[in-house]
Formats: structure tokens, C-alpha cells, sequence
């Protein structure tokens, strides 16, 4: 057993048992679920939108070549510069390149998943440059040293309490459970950052080849002010974030607010096409773009899961996924979490190494109702345990797989095992529930029925005759 | 019509009485069923651990006996959804390909059967209890059934049927999931028996024996009087 | 060869074969229809808007009162000067940022206050304790109850998101329906010579950060205030 399997197994028996948590998740996902609902229900027609957002990804990502050109040249015309990494190291050693030629003390950043990806922050850090996170919740858990627990809502895990203590320890702040007053803690802390950071560091929602133009989507403002304020800004892009045209957006803007947050739009919703432009009161001197693979190709060339791509991060599957639902975000120990998660960490890191993951579902399909841009979620589950088992098999299963099939087509063997099943059934009794009992996993939480006396086909038989 | 009744092996062996009320109930409306004694297993254990040959080994003979049938039942919305929705994916590419997506049109899951097919709701039923509704997972999301259930229950004489809050929330079976991960598979089911508790049901239904056999286990657990029971033998009843 | 190079070939490569079209498997409906996305298409789908000024001006005061967005429909300069008036008196403004525009210069000059203008570059240290931020858009959007700006008309970047309190000038001709004519206009008005920063506003700034529990003002103005002519 490796280390990601072992990790998942632990935390996810200790998480899914841990009450506190349960109902933690419950209450904040239950007020996102009231809005998602209401949001959704204003639309004219939502599945019709999903199936239209589904095409224009389709669209996007099955001419990613050439809709990566347009955006390139268009965003080069007014002055940005884009650099292309093939890997997250790549882009770590790039991004790492501009802070030491402006030599920048301090950066601000504002939330980005490819970040997480490539641990960024630990780059930057370790080669002595101070990053701080501005999105509060990021904020929160860079404070805890803990990655985000949700691709959305990186602190849900966490009370206002336990905020407020890490507040009052980290930036000797009173004791407040006020959660305004917590919020104003952090802005008065964050404030100056903005001002006095050298570079900004952004991720990216969108990128709209025919304009040129990164949007980024936000509640905050933390996003917009590290756009605006310190002289240098980059903003890190996995290739597959490509919409055709600007007027995408107007679909995708508000199917992402709501879906992923229960909002008609989010409150800022900006484009940035460039740096400071002639005329323009402010902006930064630079604007780079890093255009970051790292294995999004691999998965690109699975046309069978290739709409995986068509992922917008809103994390409306981690939402109504049971599994994430109980066992939480931290779990997983992958940066994408929940359903998604599950479906391309495996493409990302490695198959062997996080098959576990497309197990560790009941293959309910909450998450592919739910997926704004309808990717076939949990059918990839299954698609990634048929990959495993066809690489690696499992001598063990396979076997028991083989005899079951030759049971299950021989009627005479088939019945005789039932009758066996009924012999040994009083035998059970003896170690139910307990590590001697061969079907511990199930009787340790959960009681298990037994098997009448006459089965349904024993009963047809008699009553044909 | 003659109707093939496919009964799972997990619902043959431990569940008879479903089946033995979908024969009572189809016959009751005149139809002449058949169960043809070969088929046991649709191969999903197999197809949903990966192993697709193994699968296919099972699903195979499925295939070959059923291609005559007029209409076929199952009596599980997840091996439904099997035949319906997944062997196409299964056969697709060999030579089966076609057989398979032909089987799939004649499947039906009993409850979309009876409504969808044969356009009965009400069975004569009688059953004088409060219940709430599971949708299993299989059923509702990859055979898109969702009213069929609610359409027959209504029409049963004397029962009160109360909707719980996220009925469409997955029970956490799962099949070989629910020994794989079998904390989160619990935790899982005690969210759903929570939801089911608060409507002050008598019994949580459902057209799925897996998911009743996961709720039941837990119930029974907990020595909670709600009980599970199997939509089909609620029509049976009168 | 170049990571530009060796991601385009690895991409080229990929995509000699092709994905299956979307919506061929569950995702609750069964039989979707296939929809081409196309220009204006998805006015069908989003959330419907009047026809009529007074639908679109109804809606936009629905959705700014649920946003928390204070919003004055205006009938002449007076009221425009009342307004902003009380907005000052209220609030105990000092000093205001602001930009150049017909609108915003009548604001000021109405406010009698110390201005940090942006126009011409501005001390960020300054801009920050200003009390509010005065700027001009280029629309109002009735379907969201935003307001559409860019570096252009509303003084840069900053100014509408630096100072606390938000105040957006603007005029009953710049009400759009939806979103798909805010992005018209964002084409028909610059294109190809775009702005380097375009935004939709929607709302003063917030967070769900805690607890799920709504909190106005994270890093942006806690207050935003529409002025419609």
C-alpha cells in the first residue's frame, strides 16, 4: 500500500466517523445549496445552458492549438509577455526568474489553483521571498499551514472560533466569533501588503482567445487590487482555461457564480488584457502570463475522458459529493479534491499511485448531475478502474472475479453455493462483528441479513411443478 | 405480453420475496412471466471493480438469453441501469456491440416498467403506514427514474407518504465499495437514515434491495423500529 | 525545441483523435437536444429581462437590493446633488478620489471636497485614505444588477476598488438588458483597441470565507452606490 492510499484510508475512517465535522459541512453547504437552487431556478432554462457551456468547451478544447496561438498573439500585441512550461517546475523556475530580476521583496497573490498545483508558495518561499495570500480564506489557511480544504471555499472547515484563535495567536488580534469583525481583521492586515508588494501573483478562470483578455472571477476585491496595484503582475494559466470568444462569457460567468457559489455573478468579474496602457491612470509596468501544461496534454490525449479539460472549478461536484461530504477536503492529499479530483489525479500524478481514489466512490453520479459544463464525472471513475485493473491487475481479484463468472454461468454450481451459504450461515453468528469475521468490514458498523430458507428461484421451480 | 423477469443474485438468494411479489403483481395484470433459470448475475461487481473481461464473461450469457425477449424486467434499479446504460459500453467494439444495444432498449427497471411501459399506477395496493422514499442511485441518475416510484406509491390505499430532505442522496452502498471504504460507506448511510428518521416514516422505501440491505444493516444496528422495505412487495400487498 | 514548441506538438498530437460530443452520457437529462452556442444564444437560457425601461430599471433595483447595493434612480442634477450631499454628510467625508468626466467633475465639484485625481497618476498612500471612490461606467446591467467599468471610464484599476465606499455615476441611456449586451458593447465600444482592465461589478465586495456567513468589505468597498441619471 503506498503512502497516498495509506493517508486516504486513515484520515478518511477518522474524518467520516468525526461528528463535529459532519455537521460542520452540513451547515455550510446546506446555506450554498438553498442559493445554488434559487439561482438556478432563475435561469430560463439551466440544462440547456449546461449543454450549450458543454459544446463551447468541447469546441475550446478539441482546437486548443489553435485557440492558444490567437490567445498568445493577442495578448503578446498589447504588451504582455507569455512564457509556455511544459511543467509545474518550469513554471516555478520562470515565475522564480521575474520576482529575482525585479527584486522583489514581498508578493502578494491572489487564489490560484495551479499554484497549489505546483507549490508555488513553498518555492517562492524557500528561495527567501515573503508571499501572502489575499483571499481570506487562503489567507486563513496559509496562516494554519494547511492547503485550502475546498476549491472554493478554502477555510469551510474551520469555525469561526478556531479563526478567531489563529487571528489572536498569528496577528495578536483580540477575541472576537464576530465573523465581520474577523473579516475586517484580515483586510487591516492585508491592506498595506497591497500597497507595499512589489509583484502580484494571480491565477485565472478563463482565457478568451479572441480578445486576448485572462478573466478572473472574485468576491473580495483581493484579486483586483493585486491586478491593480503592485508594478509587476503574473498570472499563472493552465492551458486548458481557453474560451473562443469574449461573448462565452456571458454564459459562463454567471453558470459558474452559480454553480459553484449560489450566486447570480460573483461580485467582480474582470478582464485584463495587458499592463498599464498608454493613457491608463494605473496598472502594472509588466504583465506576464505563464501558460502552464504540466500533464494537462496527458489527458488531452485520452479522448475518453478529454472532457475532464472542460473542468471550470467551481466545485459544485466537491459540494454534493457524499464521499467528500464525509470525509472532507484534506483527505483526498491532492490539490483538486472531490469528484474532479478523482478523475484527473490519476492523469496528473500518476494512475497506480491514485487509483484509489475512482474506488473510493459509490459511483452515485451526484456530481455528474451536477457539473455545469457536463463532464461525465462519474463514468470516468469507471473508466480509471478498468485502466488500473487492465495495467495492474490485482492476482487476488481477478481470480475471485473468474471463479464468480464461472459460478454465476453453471446453474447447478450457482445453486450450490446458495445452499452453502445457508449451511454456514448459523456458523456466522459466532464471529459476527468481530476481526474473525470474514465479513468484518461490513458487520463491524452494519448487521447483516441472513438468507430465507427457500430462494426465488427454489420458489419458481417448486411452483412450476 | 410475456415479460422476462431478470432477479439479481443478491435479491434471488437473500431478498425472494421481491421477486415473488413482482411475479404476483405482473401476473395480476394478466401478463405471462417467464425467469429462465440460467441467468443469475448481469457481471457488475466484475465491471465496476475494472475488470472488464470478467464482466463481459457473465454478461455474455445475459446477453445471449435475453435476445429473444420480448420485455425485460429487473428487479434492480443498478442492474438495470447495468443493461441498460452500461452494456452498451461494455460490448462496445467487439462483436456484441449491436445485440447489446438492442437488449438495452427492452429494459426496464420494474417501477419505470409497470408505469412507462405499461401505464399502471395503481396495482390495488394496500398499505396502511407512513413512508418515505430512497432513490437509488443507479435508478434515479443512469435510468432517469424518478417519478415512476412516487406515481405507483401515491396510488396505494391508506399509505402516507412523506418526501425526506435529500431522498436523492446516495445511501453509500455502492457495491464493492461499501467493504472497500466501509467508514465512509457508514457514514454515509447514517446521514441518509437521519434524513429518513426526521419525516417520522415508518418505513424507508426503496426499488433497490442493495440500498435496503445497506439501511436495513444500519437500522438494525441501531435497533431503530423503521424499517426497509422493497417497493414491490408494498404493491403486493392488499 | 521550446516549451512553446513541445506543448503544441503534444497538443496537435492529442487531438488526432477525437472526443465525444458532450451530454452522450447522464447528467440528469437523457435526450438533450444539441444547442450551438452562437452570438446572443444565450439569452434564451439566462435569467429573463423585460423589454421595457421600467422592467430593466425594476430589475436592476431588485437585484442591487438583494446585492446590497445602494441604488437611486435620479430625475435631474438636483437630486444628483441632494444625494451626494447627504452621501457626504452622512458618511463624514473628508476627501474623495475621482477622474476626469462630465459626470464626475459635476460630483465633485458638488462635494467641495480634496480630490485625488487619477488621470494623470496618483500616490496609492493617498487614494487609500480617501473615503470614497467617485467614478463613471460604461453600463448598468439589469439581468445581475451589475456595473460594467474598465480602466478607461472609471479612472484606472484602483479607484473603484481601493477606497470603502464605491460611488458609480451613471446615466438611464447605459441600462443594458443582460450580459450578452454588456459584452456587445464592450466590442462594439473599443474593439480592437480594448482597455487592459474591463470589469463587472456586482455588488460591494464580499466573503463567505467564515462559516459561510456573508460579510460585506473583505479587500474592496464595503459600500457601492449606483446614481442613475
Amino acid at each position: 500500500m503506498n503512502a497516498a492510499v495509506r493517508q486516504f484510508k486513515e484520515q478518511s475512517r477518522q474524518v467520516s466517523g468525526d461528528l463535529r465535522h459532519r455537521k460542520l459541512i452540513q451547515t455550510a453547504l446546506g446555506k450554498y445549496e438553498v442559493k445554488r437552487d434559487e439561482k438556478k431556478a432563475a435561469f430560463q432554462n439551466w440544462q440547456a445552458a449546461r449543454q450549450a457551456a458543454a459544446e463551447t468547451k468541447w469546441e475550446a478544447i478539441n482546437h486548443l492549438d489553435q485557440h492558444l496561438v490567437d490567445l498568445v498573439r493577442r495578448l503578446e500585441a498589447r504588451g504582455t509577455i507569455v512564457h509556455w512550461a511544459s511543467t509545474g517546475e518550469k513554471a516555478c523556475e520562470i515565475i522564480l526568474g521575474i520576482v529575482r530580476d525585479r527584486k522583489a521583496r514581498s508578493i502578494i497573490k491572489s487564489k490560484a489553483m495551479t499554484a497549489e498545483e505546483i507549490h508555488l508558495n513553498e518555492a517562492l518561499e524557500h528561495a527567501g521571498f515573503e508571499v501572502v495570500e489575499s483571499d481570506l480564506g487562503e489567507y486563513i489557511v496559509q496562516l494554519r499551514k494547511e492547503a485550502p480544504y475546498h476549491i472554493v471555499f478554502p477555510a469551510m472547515h474551520l469555525t469561526r472560533g478556531e479563526i478567531s484563535e489563529l487571528f489572536a495567536r498569528e496577528l495578536g488580534s483580540a477575541p472576537t466569533d464576530n465573523p465581520e469583525e474577523l473579516t475586517m481583521i484580515a483586510r487591516r492586515a492585508l491592506r498595506q501588503k497591497y500597497i507595499t508588494a512589489d509583484i502580484g501573483i494571480t491565477g485565472a478562470n478563463f482565457a478568451i482567445a479572441e480578445t486576448g483578455m485572462i478573466s478572473i472571477t472574485e468576491n473580495e476585491g483581493n484579486a483586483r487590487l493585486t491586478a491593480a496595484l503592485p508594478k509587476v503582475m503574473i498570472t499563472l494559466l493552465g492551458i486548458e482555461k481557453v474560451l473562443p470568444r469574449l461573448e462565452d462569457l456571458a454564459l459562463f460567468l454567471p453558470m459558474l457564480a452559480t454553480a459553484g457559489a449560489g450566486q447570480a455573478l460573483t461580485c467582480y468579474n474582470s478582464l485584463y488584457g495587458g499592463p498599464r496602457q498608454p493613457g491608463e491612470a494605473d496598472g502594472p509596468e509588466q504583465y506576464h502570463v505563464v501558460l502552464m501544461d504540466n500533464r494537462r496534454t496527458e489527458l488531452l490525449a485520452d479522448a475518453e475522458q478529454r472532457d475532464a479539460l472542460h473542468c471550470i472549478r467551481c466545485g459544485a461536484c466537491l459540494n454534493v459529493c457524499p464521499i467528500y461530504r464525509n470525509v472532507g477536503g484534506h483527505t483526498y492529499g491532492t490539490t483538486y479534491s472531490g469528484p474532479i479530483g478523482s478523475v484527473i489525479t490519476p492523469h496528473l500524478r500518476g494512475l497506480q499511485d491514485w487509483k484509489h481514489l475512482s474506488y473510493a466512490s459509490s459511483l452515485c453520479g451526484a456530481c455528474t448531475e451536477t457539473c455545469p459544463v457536463k463532464i461525465d464525472l462519474h463514468h470516468h471513475l469507471l473508466q480509471n478502474r478498468r485502466n488500473s485493473a487492465r495495467q495492474k491487475p490485482s492476482t487476488a481479484e481477478k481470480m475471485a472475479f473468474k471463479i464468480a463468472g464461472v459460478v454465476m454461468n453453471h446453474p447447478w454450481l450457482y445453486a450450490t453455493v446458495k445452499k452453502a451459504v445457508r449451511v454456514f450461515q448459523p456458523l456466522h453468528k459466532l464471529v459476527k462483528g468481530t476481526r474473525l469475521d470474514p465479513a468484518y468490514s461490513w458487520t463491524q458498523t452494519r448487521d447483516l441479513p441472513s438468507a430465507p430458507p427457500q430462494s426465488f428461484k427454489e420458489w419458481w421451480k417448486d411452483r412450476a411443478t | 405480453m410475456t415479460i422476462t423477469l431478470f432477479i439479481p443474485c443478491f435479491v434471488d438468494l437473500m431478498y425472494p420475496k421481491v421477486g415473488i411479489s413482482m411475479v404476483h403483481i405482473l401476473e395480476r395484470l394478466g401478463h405471462k412471466v417467464r425467469c429462465p433459470e440460467e441467468i443469475v448475475c448481469c457481471g457488475q461487481p466484475a465491471f465496476n471493480a475494472g475488470y472488464w473481461d470478467e464482466s463481459r464473461a457473465v454478461a455474455g450469457k445475459v446477453l445471449d438469453r435475453l435476445k429473444d425477449a420480448e420485455a425485460v424486467v429487473i428487479a434492480s434499479g443498478s442492474c438495470g441501469a447495468m443493461l441498460r446504460v452500461f452494456y452498451p459500453d461494455l460490448f462496445s467494439g467487439t462483436v456484441h456491440s449491436r445485440e447489446a444495444k438492442m437488449l438495452a432498449g427492452k429494459c426496464h427497471e420494474f417501477s419505470d416498467f409497470l408505469v412507462n411501459r405499461l401505464g399502471v399506477t395503481d396495482v390495488g395496493a394496500r398499505f396502511p403506514a407512513r413512508v418515505t422514499f430512497h432513490d437509488g442511485c443507479h435508478g434515479l441518475r443512469e435510468l432517469g427514474n424518478k417519478k415512476p416510484a412516487r406515481a405507483l406509491l401515491a396510488k396505494v390505499r391508506d399509505l402516507e407518504f412523506v418526501e425526506m430532505k435529500d431522498a436523492e442522496t446516495c445511501c453509500g452502498f455502492g457495491g464493492t465499495f461499501a467493504a472497500k471504504f466501509p467508514m465512509i460507506s457508514t457514514a454515509m448511510g447514517e446521514v441518509k437514515c437521519a434524513s429518513a428518521f426526521a419525516t417520522g416514516a415508518q418505513y424507508i422505501v426503496s426499488n433497490d434491495s442493495s440500498c435496503l440491505m445497506q439501511v436495513q444493516g444500519l437500522l438494525d444496528r441501531q435497533k431503530s423500529s423503521v424499517k426497509t422495505i422493497h417497493l414491490a412487495e408494498i404493491l403486493a400487498q392488499s | 525545441m521550446t516549451d512553446r514548441e513541445a506543448i503544441l506538438a503534444r497538443v496537435r498530437e492529442a487531438l488526432t483523435v477525437t472526443a465525444p460530443k458532450p451530454g452522450n452520457h447522464g447528467g440528469g437529462s437523457h435526450h438533450d437536444p444539441v444547442v450551438s452556442p452562437g452570438p446572443g444564444a444565450a439569452r434564451k437560457w439566462l435569467p429573463a429581462v423585460g423589454d421595457t425601461f421600467e422592467e430593466m430599471v425594476a430589475l436592476f433595483r431588485a437585484n442591487s437590493a438583494e446585492l446590497k447595493t445602494d441604488f437611486h434612480l435620479l430625475n435631474n442634477v438636483d437630486e444628483l446633488t441632494q444625494t451626494l450631499t447627504r452621501l457626504r454628510e452622512a458618511e463624514g467625508w473628508r476627501r474623495i478620489a475621482s477622474h476626469n468626466g462630465e459626470l464626475a467633475r459635476a460630483a465633485c465639484e458638488t462635494l467641495g471636497l480634496p480630490v485625488c485625481g487619477t488621470d494623470a497618476g496618483y500616490d496609492v498612500n493617498e487614494m487609500e485614505k480617501c473615503d470614497a471612490g467617485v467614478t463613471e461606467c460604461d453600463a448598468l446591467i439589469a439581468q445581475t444588477g451589475s456595473v460594467l467599468v474598465t480602466s478607461r471610464s472609471a479612472g484606472g484599476r484602483a479607484l473603484s476598488v481601493l477606497p470603502p465606499h464605491h460611488v458609480v455615476l451613471a446615466c438611464r441611456e447605459q441600462l443594458l438588458a443582460d450580459l450578452p449586451a454588456a459584452f456587445e458593447l464592450i466590442k462594439s465600444k473599443y474593439a480592437p483597441n480594448y482597455p487592459s482592465f474591463i470589469s463587472l461589478i456586482t455588488g460591494p465586495s464580499r466573503t463567505g470565507d467564515i462559516e459561510r456567513i456573508l460579510v460585506l468589505g473583505a479587500h474592496g468597498p464595503k459600500k457601492l452606490t449606483v446614481l442613475c441619471l
